[in-house]
């Protein structure tokens, strides 16, 4: 125990008594927000303070996780209440941290289905916090299955309570899915408990002795518990075969949820791909690897070619997220500290871009009170910030340079190209699908002469029945209104840190670095050209 | 056993009576007594006065036995004991069990008790008794036996239920505690017969309770049946019924073998019945949803656990050396009962049910620890039991309290939109039934957890990967119920949630703490279900 230690405990405790002091909150929902986000803010600041207690060049000297934290939990499967951090979680943690006041920024004044309470919404928000910090900080693989499974509980009920018409339907999906991957896990990681009580003599969970024993692991064993991990995390994150629940999650689930859902909780996929397939399984990993990025390349494409074809926005995100996630599942498989780094830093980037997507799309929503793409158009006209912000937002998802995700994704293809030349190229083709499944929807709902079923309804409903006002007249009725200062105020740190960590990802890449050199040391294999400095 | 020197000594009028070492047997021995004193209860005294009498008597003996238990396990050595006669083994696991059955007991008879849920609780009152029977009592009835209870009073229940539950009890108890097949049939006998009356009890419904009643007898006659053929076929091969005997005749008799394993499989039918392990299950859904949910819940946490006490005796002690004889075919049981569970516990539409097809996949979950002949196997299958009772006695006691004018609501549609109306009973309901799905932070996900870690670390790899496909498969239908409770909107006419009394109250209370408890911090409870192995 180190004198940092409790920092990591109290960021995962803090949120979830946030939940409890919210939950009961019913009668009172504007207090119930106020509590709620003073718990999100106060994390924040938990966060920053964590950022700086953490140190990226002790990495180098031996102390993989820092800020850690050992009690034990259960001696008789000699599992430990163990946190700690690497870069990688550390930016992770972040992520979930700046998101958070983000996310219940938007959700102010949303409209909640009829029966539901705010404080609940909000305080489900705050539970899945404190248990994605949990995923992201568990340093014992019984304790990260423990949060990996408990996380889905707020998440389900979120959707399933707070979503859009076919909720139930898309929370099961998305609770069903999610368990059969974890059961499935659970086979592995008991299995790898008893392979450690094999090899240490006593059985353990802890992630840094089973590290030090993977090398040792036959092959074969290796590839079955590769198998276990790899099915739960690759439905997480999700990859081509498993992914079909997340579009209908993320369709149904309420905005703010969604952000959470593909923002960071999906993120648990990629990053287990690197804290737990990886350096557990460095044998069935480089074996499995052509398997593994044979799928995410065709994830890139094939998600990308559907993203073009969606008619609702919503589901139009999901798809290019599992795009997005095939370049990082590409950059995770590839094995050089660059892709590693540019996929590491690609997860903060997608949540970030696919934050700011799925909040402009909300507003855009609540002002036309319809998902379809088809029904907008012209909106440019009416809401030329609203627009503005769209396509900021979409710039980045196709990671122009000078937004953050042209650094992350550059990256990847950079380290990835030396070892897989082939799958490297094919990935590339993505881009381009990028830029058209983001201009065209950019270009159906925003640009042109202004129609859409649901932008004249608004212009119909502000002119009284049967006189449709002119969209000149718009922004003075207050018709179809451009973004308030409270949806500017949302915005703006996404804009910022899209914008900053385009130019300068410098800080970020500080911390991820030494922790991918030495994950990639774990695995056992050495950069292919000169890695990074 | 030689019989010549029993006979001669018979002759002599020698025969003494075996050493009782009545520290060990203190607990068993309060219970069945309380039994009796119940049974002198009933006949003598006034009937207002026999529900407050019998409710204190069985509390406190089950307390008093509880008491006596505590201090035998602080005192005793970890091996264990045999007493009268080698009949009884008092050893670790049998006082796990021991106390997991006060505790269950406790709590199902708190249920059993309740008469506030149900105005006069949910067992028969007494003069539907004999209308019910309909033998000749009509016409002749005196007057003081037509009321029931002090005048002005709410109608009481028959109270010959709580001297049933005592003596199912004590039966459970011996059960779990035989260490000769023979000791372990009358034990048998003892918990059954009375588990077949209190499932015909119930006050509403009576057809459907009698009908269970009916079915649970006709096939547990059968399965005791079997347990008897099983047990003189063992005899037959191995000269002895005490599990010891059988385990060295199993190693060098020179008889057939079919003897033994015909004994076996007979045996271990009869057993699996109790435990309604499928496919021996087939009484369960029935008995589940005809008897009453107290008597359900008392039945489904106790029977399970005395079940697989003796099953695990049976199979480590008698025949633990002969695994490889019977590992193939308790696979292909363990298959069928969690296919079994999972798959038809989809298609449910009444919740009692629907828990009863969960208790057989649950039973599926409990033979892999069974099979693994390791200490981890006994230890884990000890803290499935324990875990899995206290969830099921509280999953029964709070279906006992959605309620319509027709007495409970069993049927899933009527559970829907449960939260908007009781956001406590749903909130409760929906973390039991994430037990028993197995979702981590419970107790069913520890105790799954213990078992399959067990079963892996014993070469059955594929069984366990199966076991968790079965998990994600039977996740479905708990799944569904907390659906239907948070996302559906109420039905206008539709059940409301009573206000239970104290002793329901108590006794769901317990069954969520303890859930919780062994979820969070079992290393108690795992290191007393470890704490040491079967008297040899």
């Amino acid at each position: 125990m180190t004198g940092g230690s409790v920092l990591l405990l109290i960021l995962l405790v803090l949120p979830l008594v946030g939940a409890l002091v919210v939950a009961p909150m019913t009668g009172n929902a504007r207090g119930a927000k106020v509590t709620a986000m003073a718990f999100a803010l106060a994390s924040l600041v938990l966060t920053v303070i964590t950022w700086l207690a953490y140190s990226p060049s002790a990495v180098e000297n031996g102390s993989r996780f820092q800020l850690e934290l050992s009690v034990p939990w259960i001696p008789a499967f000699g599992t430990s209440f163990a946190l700690g951090v690497d870069g990688i979680a550390l930016v992770m943690l972040a992520l979930i941290a700046v998101l958070m006041p983000i996310v219940m920024g938007f959700s102010w004044n949303q409209e909640i289905p009829e029966g539901r309470t705010e404080s609940g919404f909000f305080a489900l928000l705050l539970a899945t916090q404190g248990l994605l910090v949990g995923v992201f900080a568990a340093t014992d693989v019984f304790l990260f299955y423990v949060f990996f499974e408990a996380m889905l509980i707020p998440m389900y009920f979120l959707i399933g309570r707070f979503g859009g018409p076919r909720r139930q339907y898309a929370a099961v999906k998305f609770f069903l899915y999610s368990l059969l991957g974890g059961l499935i896990m659970l086979a592995s990681v008991i299995g790898l408990y008893v392979v450690s009580g094999t090899a240490l003599g006593e059985a353990t969970f802890s992630w840094v002795e089973l590290q030090s024993i993977a090398a040792t692991v036959p092959e074969s064993t290796q590839i079955w518990l590769f198998l276990g991990f790899f099915v739960a995390f690759a439905i997480k994150a999700p990859l081509v075969p498993f992914h079909t629940w997340l579009p209908d999650a993320g369709a149904e689930a309420p905005i703010g949820a969604g952000v959470l859902l593909v923002g960071v909780l999906d993120k648990v996929g990629t990053f287990g791909f690197l804290r737990y397939c990886l350096p557990l399984f460095p044998l069935a990993s480089q074996r499995l690897a052509p398997l593994v990025l044979t799928l995410a390349v065709i994830g890139v494409l094939y998600a990308a070619l559907l993203a073009v074809v969606q008619t609702d926005l919503k589901r139009f995100v999901s798809y290019t997220s599992i795009a997005h996630f095939g370049f990082i599942a590409l950059g995770i498989f590839a094995f050089s500290s660059q892709a590693f780094a540019g996929a590491t830093l690609y997860m903060v980037n997608h949540g970030i871009t696919t934050g700011m997507l799925f909040i402009v799309i909300g507003f855009l929503i609540s002002r036309g009170g319809s998902r379809l793409i088809g029904d907008y158009g012209g909106v440019h006209k009416l809401a030329p910030l609203l627009a503005g912000t769209f396509l900021l937002a979409g710039l980045a998802s196709l990671a122009l340079p000078g937004t953050n995700s042209f650094v992350s994704e550059f990256l990847v293809l950079l380290g990835s190209f030396p070892r897989e030349p082939v799958y490297t190229i094919l990935a590339t083709v993505g881009i381009i699908f990028a830029a058209l499944y983001v201009l065209w929807v950019y270009q159906q709902t925003m640009q042109g002469p202004v129609r859409g079923a649901a932008v004249l309804g608004a212009l119909e409903r502000a002119g009284g029945p049967g006189t449709m006002i002119a969209p000149e007249a718009a922004a003075k009725k207050g018709a179809f209104p451009d973004l308030s200062g409270r949806e500017l105020a949302v915005l703006t740190p996404l804009i910022v840190l899209i914008i900053a960590l385009g130019f300068f990802p410098g800080p970020v890449l500080d911390v991820i670095n030494p922790s991918v050199v030495a994950t990639l040391n774990e695995v056992g294999l050495t950069d292919p050209v000169g890695g990074i400095q | 056993m030689s019989e010549p020197s029993a006979l001669t000594t018979l002759a002599q009028g020698m025969l003494s009576a075996p050493p009782i070492d009545y520290a060990a047997v203190a607990p068993l021995l309060i219970v069945l007594g309380a039994a009796c004193i119940a049974v002198l209860v009933e006949a003598f005294l006034p009937r207002h006065q026999r529900w407050p009498a019998q409710v204190a008597l069985s509390i406190v003996a089950l307390g008093g036995a509880g008491l006596a238990l505590g201090l035998y396990a602080g005192s005793s050595a970890p091996e264990g004991v045999t007493t009268i006669a080698d009949a009884l083994a008092v050893d670790r696991p049998t006082l796990f069990l021991w106390g997991a059955l006060l505790a269950l007991g406790l709590a199902g008879l708190l249920l059993i008790a309740d008469r506030s849920v149900e105005p006069g609780g949910a067992i028969l009152a007494s003069s539907a008794t004999r209308a019910a029977v309909g033998g000749g009592g009509g016409s002749t009835e005196l007057p003081e036996d037509r009321s029931y209870g002090a005048p002005g009073l709410a109608p009481t229940m028959q109270t010959e239920v709580f001297p049933f539950t005592l003596f199912a009890l004590g039966g459970m108890m011996t059960f779990v505690a035989a260490n000769d097949l023979l000791t372990m049939f009358v034990a048998l006998e003892v918990l059954s017969l009375p588990l077949y009356l209190m499932c015909g009890l119930a006050r509403r419904r009576r057809l459907l309770s009698q009908e269970a009643a009916v079915k649970y007898f006709l096939l547990g006659a059968f399965a005791s049946a079997f347990f008897l053929y099983g047990l003189a076929l063992i005899y037959g091969y191995a000269g002895s019924v005490r599990f010891t005997e059988i385990a060295n005749a199993a190693v060098g008799s020179p008889a057939s073998d079919a003897l033994l394993l015909g004994g076996l499989a007979l045996l271990v039918v009869g057993l699996m019945f109790k435990g309604s392990v499928g496919p021996f299950h087939t009484w369960t859904p029935d008995v589940y949803q005809g008897a009453p949910t107290p008597v359900t819940a008392f039945m489904a946490a106790c029977t399970k656990v005395a079940a697989f006490g003796a099953i695990l005796r049976v199979l480590q002690v008698a025949f633990g050396d002969m695994r490889w004889e019977w590992r193939g075919v308790l696979w292909a049981v363990a298959i069928a009962s969690m296919a079994i569970g999972a798959v038809l516990g989809l298609t449910q539409t009444d919740i009692k049910r629907m828990i009863a097809y969960s208790s057989v996949a649950h039973a599926g979950f409990l033979l892999l620890g069974t099979m693994a002949i390791t200490e981890a196997g006994v230890s884990s299958t000890l803290f499935y039991l324990l875990a899995y009772g206290f969830t099921t006695i509280a999953v029964f006691g709070v279906i006992s309290l959605v309620r319509n004018a027709d007495g409970e609501a069993t049927h899933l549609s009527q559970w829907a939109g449960l939260a908007k109306r009781s956001p406590i009973v749903a909130g409760v309901m929906t973390f039991l039934l994430l037990a028993l799905a197995g979702i981590p932070l419970t107790s069913g996900f520890t105790a799954k957890f213990a078992v399959f870690a067990a079963a892996l670390g014993d070469g059955m790899a594929p069984l366990v990967v199966i076991a968790l496909v079965a998990s994600a498969v039977a996740a479905f239908f708990y799944i569904r119920v907390i659906v239907l409770m948070y996302f559906s909107e109420p039905a206008a006419d539709g059940p409301t949630v009573t206000v239970p009394g104290a002793f329901t109250t108590a006794a769901i209370t317990l069954g969520v703490i303890v859930t919780l408890l062994l979820g969070i911090a079992p290393t108690l409870a795992l290191n007393w279900a470890a704490g040491g192995g079967f008297v040899g």
